[in-house]
């Protein structure tokens, strides 16, 4: 077969799945469902980042969102509910008006993308990113790469400090 | 030939869905996972911009900041959400319509 034509059946085959399982993470009734669905969109978006020659991205996807964030949001569901309950239902409400709006900022958003005449330097080699994010990082962006560290620790302190039951 | 406008298009259509998911539901884990979709259909256009401006980096790059900003996200969401359960018994987010602490 063709590369061409099978890299383009791939491509479709990963976009279907992101949007589809989106699609599924907003409208399933089951919070559980929900949660599995957006397993299957993270795993589209790292497979669409490997498209795009990100390597180390579509690696770092996996671990921080599949397996942390995820995690997370699954703790989040079994913590706030009953487990024995059967009602992890989450109901949908203002659908059309919701339908009406987001149809109306997607509509802008391809239709202004479409008409955008985008300016491209051509395509990045691809090659493994992951040394030249590296480098980048220590010299280039090393000032937001320690306010992010400074972040992650006080989101970090600051969650724990949130759940912590207070001691009398 | 895939381009640019492919990634886009799944990008808007991510982001709609994360509008939709924050706009209609009443449970707070569901509009979290709303916030998620949204942040990734971001960080799809910011890869997608590296890739097509020729071995420019940057996107990538705030793609990783953004990851680290969406993991600080839900540590604190998710740690607002199960005090306010613990609170109120319910993580409707209509229900949760006073300031007191």
């Amino acid at each position: 077969m063709d590369k061409n034509l099978l890299t383009q059946i791939v491509f479709y085959f990963f976009a279907v799945l992101t949007v589809g399982s989106a699609a599924a993470v907003v409208f399933s009734r089951s919070l559980i469902r929900s949660a599995f669905a957006l397993l299957f969109t993270f795993f589209g978006v790292a497979a669409l980042y490997a498209f795009l020659g990100a390597d180390f991205l579509a690696a770092t996807q996996m671990v921080i969102y599949v397996g942390g964030i995820l995690v997370l949001l699954l703790f989040g569901v079994m913590l706030t509910h009953k487990l024995y309950e059967v009602n992890l239902k989450s109901e949908t409400y203002q659908l059309l008006p919701a339908v009406v709006v987001v149809l109306g900022v997607f509509g802008v958003l391809v239709t202004f993308m479409m008409r955008t005449h985008w300016h491209s330097g051509g395509q990045s080699p691809a090659v493994p990113t992951t040394a030249a994010i590296g480098e980048l990082l220590m010299k280039d962006y090393i000032l937001p790469f320690e306010a992010a560290s400074i972040l992650l620790l006080i989101a970090l302190i600051g969650a724990a400090m949130i759940v912590r039951r207070k001691s009398e | 030939m895939i381009g640019l406008s492919h990634y886009l298009v799944i990008s808007a259509a991510l982001f709609s869905l994360g509008m939709m998911g924050v706009l209609t539901r009443k449970n707070a884990v569901n509009v979290l996972m709303g916030v998620e979709l949204i942040l990734n259909s971001a960080n799809i256009n910011l890869v997608a911009f590296s890739k097509f401006s020729a071995g420019n980096l940057s996107g990538q790059i705030f793609a990783v900041f953004i990851i680290v900003v969406a993991a600080a996200e839900a540590a604190v969401g998710l740690a607002i959400v199960l005090s306010m359960y613990r609170i109120i018994k319910t993580i409707n987010l209509d229900r949760a319509d006073t300031l007191k602490g």
